[in-house]
């Protein structure tokens, strides 16, 4: 039980302007929070839970550049290497030609490489068993989950810091 | 939060609550679909049934029964593949650019238009496929693969070969980006729903649980997804134009091709969008969500597209005037004034004159004649292309091998092919997947909402 992940008390909210606002409260009164789970993107919500800003958009660029070094690689290879073209007695290399397949190789490796990160570091996969904390979250409410075993306070502690905080409910969630 | 001026209309109606917004388009998800889907989905299937038999003679009799002649040895085929790639293009851009320029009455019409571009996409692809003749030898052709004859490898100085990268690619990043938009709303419906379909809309959803860690790199997967989408999409029709405007052909050989290809994609793209969603919001009750404030938008957009098509016209004719090339000046005169001015003549009128009736705020704002100039702004961007491509060709270069272009069964059975592909797939959507991006449209119910306003 000591390694947590299993104990949870939860908040309820409606509002995401008082979730934000809660959220800052919440961990002010030395609460760790372990997630919060919204049916939205809520603005702001990074900043106040502390949460970095995600590094994608560097995987983006770095899969781009293998795509621009592969779309040159192959036509450079195969129109100037491996069947040059003579053109006025010279091997040639038409570059400027190059220049739309190179651009739609580096969008696909970027958008599919970024993808693929994305997937990967968010376990996002179909055969994925994703711990519902509650059944609303993906309709209309946010959740707060704070892991009794990683916090110090207890619990009924934490209960009194959510609900002051602004949280509609207070709930047990536990799973084996 | 964001915040927004007063004086904005709402772009969510009605009163909603987030929790509305998941039962409105759940709904439709999970309840047997109704009489006019039933009809609608056979009258599509039966186009698609009467389009595959006239495929199936043309892959067996071969491309000569095609309409098409010495002369012309282009004709419906591409004007059918310019004309669907064009209509794609409304949805990416009303998903990328929009989301660029921050305008959120993007949220309720993105996920339509996306799985609009993606059917039109679809159905653009059947003519460089079908047109090879020999398809499954084509495809693989048309790719760099090594073979045995050195290997002889594609020609990458043809626009034809950009062509298979430009649109491949467009494709599957708009399948990508629709499909990351997807996700979180094939989650709402797996926790509505019990039994199969709670595992089928369960391993769509990926397992997303809505961390907010998980939003956040979602954010920034989107964001980025449409900084890459935008060129992409402005890159496709692009280089659609340079199959035309790489050639020597007068009336093909003009350098205002791709920017006037793009906007007249997104002008026709849009009145498609238009097409779709009026009937999708009659039909579903989406009054609330897709509102006359979306619908007057809309038409703003055609209007000011429109417009660059119809400068680009005029242009085209000025510059073949201005250049004192006979050649050129001949191709436009044939166009306007040749055996084809009755195609001419219905482009203007379709393209030029009716998306300016859009400045009364009277004709933007009514459903029955946004529709109407939806489908006349359509007809309109089908001629522009036949007349591109068939005028420019019939009169050659040699007087003696003009001809005329005149299509065939097989010719419309193709384009009804596609047309039974698209609306089989499009009501199939409307079926089975969330036709409004719930996620979004709820993170602006509070903002915009009627009740803060």
């Amino acid at each position: 039980m000591s390694d947590g992940n299993k104990n949870f008390v939860l908040g309820v909210f409606d509002d995401e302007d008082v979730l934000l606002k809660a959220i800052a409260q919440v961990r002010q009164g030395g609460v760790k929070i372990h997630e919060v789970f919204s049916p939205f993107p809520v603005h702001g919500i990074d900043d106040v839970l502390g949460y970095r800003r995600s590094r994608l958009s560097i995987a983006a660029f770095i899969f781009g550049l293998l795509g621009t070094t592969l779309a040159l690689t192959m036509q450079i290879g195969m129109m100037t290497v491996d069947w040059p073209m003579i053109v006025g007695g010279k091997d040639f290399l038409p570059f400027p030609s190059f220049i739309p397949v190179t651009f739609e190789l580096t969008v696909l490796l970027a958008a599919f490489g970024m993808v693929g990160t994305f997937f990967v570091v968010s376990d996002l996969k179909p055969w994925a068993k994703p711990r519902i904390f509650d059944i609303r979250i993906t309709d209309d409410k946010h959740v707060m989950a704070v892991d009794l075993d990683k916090n110090k306070l207890t619990e009924a502690d934490i209960k009194k810091a959510l609900s002051d905080a602004g949280a509609q409910e207070v709930n047990n969630k536990q799973f084996d | 939060m964001h915040a927004e001026a007063v004086v904005r209309k709402p772009l969510v109606t009605g009163g909603k609550t987030v929790h509305d917004v998941t039962e409105d388009i759940c709904i439709r998800v999970e309840q047997a679909p109704a009489k006019s889907w039933y009809a609608a989905m056979a009258v599509s299937l039966a186009l698609l049934g009467y389009g595959a038999y006239a495929v199936f003679i043309l892959v067996w009799d071969g491309i000569g029964s095609w309409g098409l002649n010495k002369t012309v040895g282009w004709a419906w085929d591409i004007t059918n593949f310019v004309w669907w790639v064009g209509i794609g293009h409304a949805g990416t851009l009303i998903s990328a650019i929009l989301l660029l320029f921050r305008q959120r009455w993007r949220m309720s019409i993105n996920r339509a238009a996306e799985a609009m571009t993606i059917f039109a996409v679809i159905c653009a692809l059947q003519f460089p496929l079908l047109h090879m003749g020999r398809p499954w030898i084509g495809a693989v052709w048309a790719l760099p693969l090594p073979n045995t004859y050195g290997s002889l490898w594609v020609n990458f100085n043809s626009p034809l070969l950009w062509d298979v990268f430009a649109i491949s690619t467009y494709f599957s990043v708009s399948l990508v980006f629709w499909y990351i938009g997807l996700v979180p709303d094939f989650a709402t419906i797996r926790d509505r729903a019990t039994g199969l379909s709670q595992k089928i809309y369960g391993a769509l959803a990926l397992g997303w649980d809505g961390a907010a860690k998980t939003w956040s790199r979602y954010e920034t997967v989107a964001l980025v997804l449409a900084g890459l989408a935008t060129p992409l999409v402005l890159s496709v029709h692009t280089i659609v134009s340079f199959d035309f405007a790489t050639s020597v052909i007068p009336g093909w050989h003009t350098t205002i091709f791709p920017p006037y290809f793009v906007a007249g994609a997104i002008f026709s793209g849009f009145a498609m969008v238009l097409t779709l969603m009026i009937v999708t919001r009659h039909v579903y009750k989406l009054q609330d969500y897709i509102t006359i404030e979306h619908i007057s938008l809309m038409n703003i957009i055609i209007m000011v597209t429109g417009s660059i098509v119809g400068v680009a016209y005029i242009t085209e004719l000025f510059i073949a005037w201005y250049s004192g090339v006979e050649g050129e000046q001949y191709a436009f005169y044939n166009r306007a004034l040749g055996p084809y001015w009755w195609a001419y003549a219905s482009m203007m009128t379709c393209n030029v004159i009716s998306p300016q009736l859009f400045w009364f705020k009277k004709i933007r704002t009514s459903i029955a004649a946004t529709f109407v100039i939806s489908i006349i702004v359509n007809i309109g961007m089908w001629f522009e292309r036949f007349v591109i491509i068939v005028t420019s060709l019939h009169r050659d270069f040699l007087p003696s091998s003009w001809a005329m272009f005149y299509p065939t069964w097989v010719d419309v059975g193709t384009y009804i092919f596609t047309f039974g592909l698209f609306f089989t797939c499009f009501f199939a959507f409307a079926k089975f997947f969330p036709v409004i991006n719930m996620a979004e449209v709820k993170s602006i119910i509070k903002a915009t909402g009627e009740k803060k306003k």
